[in-house]
């Protein structure tokens, strides 16, 4: 079992707010993301969660009873920290062994399920080094193991892979995807880094100065970003905005004109703007990912100059400039282009997203 | 030419002495001359004799000025290299000094007196180490006694020391706590106060509490140092908070956080505590004096006094028994001493 909820959860340090009103359900068994970008406060909840910071407000719920006053050590979750948080005077398997030890387990249940953690994550000939001895890769699978061998209702793992370098970083990724589907418990897992949270998530939590902005799959988060800041947040690289305004508003789509005079049809389900109908001459800004951007010519495309080019092999980035606002085109393959260049960036069947003033979402688009 | 000797031999002139080189080796010769001048000459004092210690002018060495029975003179007379008015040089035995002339003997032919100006002869003089300095005050003086009541107040000292201030350290680097920036700041302030300032309250303290004229009345007063609390303390800050953070998630008890997580990170700086703890607690010389007033409670330090402190001072014994009461604190040294660089290198703690 691990269930937990959030109610009104609020944290503050001295006059600073850090966690404004987080309400959040994590059913048992799913892995929960929380991203942002630094200082959002998610690491912040994370140890609240945890136990380790106390909430100035709301409630924290653990399969269904309240742990608000119930110390770090009862709560039943294990965490694994950033720096791994080794006890670097230990072995790894006196590392593995403390937790035990001080529930007052019996020997023999602490070696057992030491050998069953080491055998999982493949540590057994560390398991009598001392974490300084250890690769990053080596210390990283201690730490979890650390966690695995309490049996906790849920795991909790605040930016487990930041210390590593990118190729280890993919690979333990698969693993810990893997070792989910394995064992089955709760996991929260705090990240920045997007692309950890599109992989491994069942449901990611964007978190901005202490706020949840949208909590959804990755999916949905992707397809209908809640607002301007998730859907810049969420994809690599990040959405393009341009600004435009409204023009005309007709039965299923919106005219809007954008920078440059060049007009640009949205198609929309429903145009009502949070309660009121979308009226010409608003301004909203408009977003498209950079790998809906087509490089064609054809009545409609946005004529724009190259700033930049940076050629993956497979995968052709262009910087480019519209009347001054900057547009990233992520095209398939090889192209000929050099910075200076005029071309044609084609929306044509792109799905576009339409962001009020507020950057909230428009319904429909 | 060793690696060591390129080492310090090495010159910024190169092949030329640049003025910096002569600086350098000035200041460095003067600094090591300054600094194991009187440790050598304590080391090698303590091997003389009463007479040799008189002497003047003094040398570094041990010398003993030969002697010799001359047939016809009850006791011994010494032995000098004399100058003899002919440019020869004899050893002859000095019977008696006038002014600034010297009666002199062959101890080969004893009946001839011979007459030398006193700058015309030199003594006789070989190295020999008067080892009895040593062995005679185990014999006469309370050495052992003296010593085991002072490796006592040094370790029970020392151990009360570590606990007591590490603790301290530990709630005023781990815990938040209004006032604990306060609370270090007050901590470090007593040392400005001078035992000097305190010792008359504590000496009503001790009195009161009847640990006077008892080696506890020596420990208590001394375990709680502020100089303790600081090196410990910062060197805690050091240790990552989410270790702690860890134990707590592990079911640590705030006991066992401290005495499995903390106290062993600690050790480069209890190292150096310890060190610091040995040396002050052995080398104590005042306090012990005002508490300790019964012979069989002293201390070694306050033991030495003794030969100071009767009719006469005797420095042979007082100089051999400060090498003696010496040995343990380098030692002490010696053995910790990379406790000591650790301890400034390590604070890098991943």
């Amino acid at each position: 079992m691990g269930e937990i909820k959030l109610t009104d959860v609020k944290k503050s340090y001295g006059a600073v707010d850090v966690l404004k009103d987080i309400n959040l359900h994590i059913n048992d068994g799913e892995f929960v993301v929380f991203v942002g970008p630094s200082g959002c406060g998610k690491s912040t909840l994370l140890r609240t969660i945890a136990g380790l910071e106390k909430v100035t407000g709301g409630e924290i719920e653990i399969d269904g009873k309240r742990v608000n006053e119930v110390t770090a050590a009862d709560r039943g979750l294990a965490m694994v920290f950033q720096s791994y948080a080794l006890y670097p005077h230990m072995s790894v398997r006196q590392n593995l062994a403390f937790g035990l030890e001080n529930s007052n387990m019996p020997k023999p249940e602490i070696a057992e399920r030491i050998q069953e953690a080491a055998r999982m994550l493949e540590i057994e000939p560390y398991l009598e080094r001392r974490p300084g001895q250890l690769s990053g890769g080596q210390r990283q699978r201690v730490a979890i193991g650390r966690a695995i061998v309490r049996r906790p209702t849920a795991f909790l793992l605040d930016e487990p892979l930041s210390n590593l370098d990118a190729e280890l970083r993919v690979s333990t990724r698969a693993e810990l995807a893997a070792l989910h589907a394995r064992i089955g418990s709760t996991m929260i897992y705090v990240t920045h880094d997007q692309v950890e949270a599109m992989t491994l998530a069942h449901r990611i939590v964007v978190m901005r100065a202490g706020r949840i902005e949208q909590v959804g799959t990755p999916l949905e988060l992707y397809n209908t970003p809640a607002n301007r800041f998730v859907a810049g947040f969420i994809g690599a690289p990040h959405m393009n905005f341009l600004s435009g305004e409204v023009q005309e508003v007709e039965t299923g789509s919106v005219t809007l004109v954008i920078g440059g005079g060049h007009r640009l049809t949205v198609p929309l389900a429903d145009h009502k703007l949070r309660g009121h109908k979308l009226k010409a001459g608003e301004k909203l800004t408009v977003g498209i990912r950079p790998q809906h951007i087509t490089l064609e010519n054809n009545p409609g495309s946005l004529p724009v100059k190259v700033r930049l080019v940076e050629a993956l092999g497979s995968e052709t980035v262009i910087h480019a400039d519209l009347n001054g606002e900057k547009l990233l085109a992520v095209v398939q393959g090889q192209k000929q282009i050099v910075p200076g260049d005029e071309v044609h960036f084609s929306l044509a069947g792109a799905p576009l997203h339409l962001f009020d003033q507020n950057g909230l979402r428009v319904k429909g688009a | 030419m060793g690696a060591a000797a390129r080492f310090i031999l090495r010159r910024k002139g190169g092949k030329g002495w640049h003025w910096t080189d002569i600086v350098t080796w000035v200041w460095l010769t003067g600094g090591l001359i300054i600094m194991f001048g009187p440790a050598v000459w304590l080391g090698f004092s303590s091997f003389k004799t009463p007479a040799a210690l008189a002497e003047f002018p003094p040398s570094i060495l041990p010398y003993v000025t030969s002697q010799a029975t001359v047939e016809g003179y009850d006791k011994p007379l010494q032995l000098f290299n004399a100058k003899m008015p002919d440019g020869s040089t004899r050893v002859l035995a000095e019977v008696r000094r006038i002014g600034i002339m010297s009666q002199m003997v062959d101890p080969k032919a004893p009946g001839e007196i011979v007459r030398i100006n006193i700058n015309d002869r030199q003594p006789v003089r070989t190295l020999s180490f008067a080892t009895s300095n040593y062995t005679e005050p185990f014999v006469h003086f309370d050495f052992l006694r003296y010593l085991w009541n002072s490796v006592f107040v040094t370790v029970t000292a020392t151990l009360i020391t570590l606990v007591v201030n590490s603790m301290a350290a530990f709630a005023l680097s781990k815990y938040e706590f209004r006032g604990r920036s306060a609370a270090m700041l007050i901590i470090l302030a007593t040392l400005m106060v001078p035992l000097s300032v305190i010792m008359v309250p504590l000496y009503s303290i001790i009195s009161s509490l009847g640990l006077f004229n008892s080696l506890w009345g020596v420990i208590l007063p001394t375990v709680a140092t502020p100089t303790g609390v600081f090196i410990l303390r910062q060197y805690m800050l050091t240790i990552p908070d989410e270790l702690i953070d860890a134990a707590r998630m592990d079911k640590a008890s705030e006991w066992q956080i401290y005495w499995r997580i903390v106290l062993p990170l600690t050790a480069p700086a209890l190292a150096v505590l310890a060190i610091f703890s040995v040396v002050w607690r052995w080398n104590d010389f005042l306090w012990p004096l005002i508490v300790l007033s019964r012979r069989e409670l002293y201390t070694l330090q306050v033991g030495l006094s003794i030969y100071s402190g009767e009719l006469n001072v005797q420095w042979h014994f007082i100089l051999a028994m400060t090498v003696v009461t010496m040995i343990p604190v380098v030692l002490v040294f010696i053995f910790l001493q990379r406790f000591i660089t650790t301890g400034i290198a390590g604070t890098g703690l991943k």
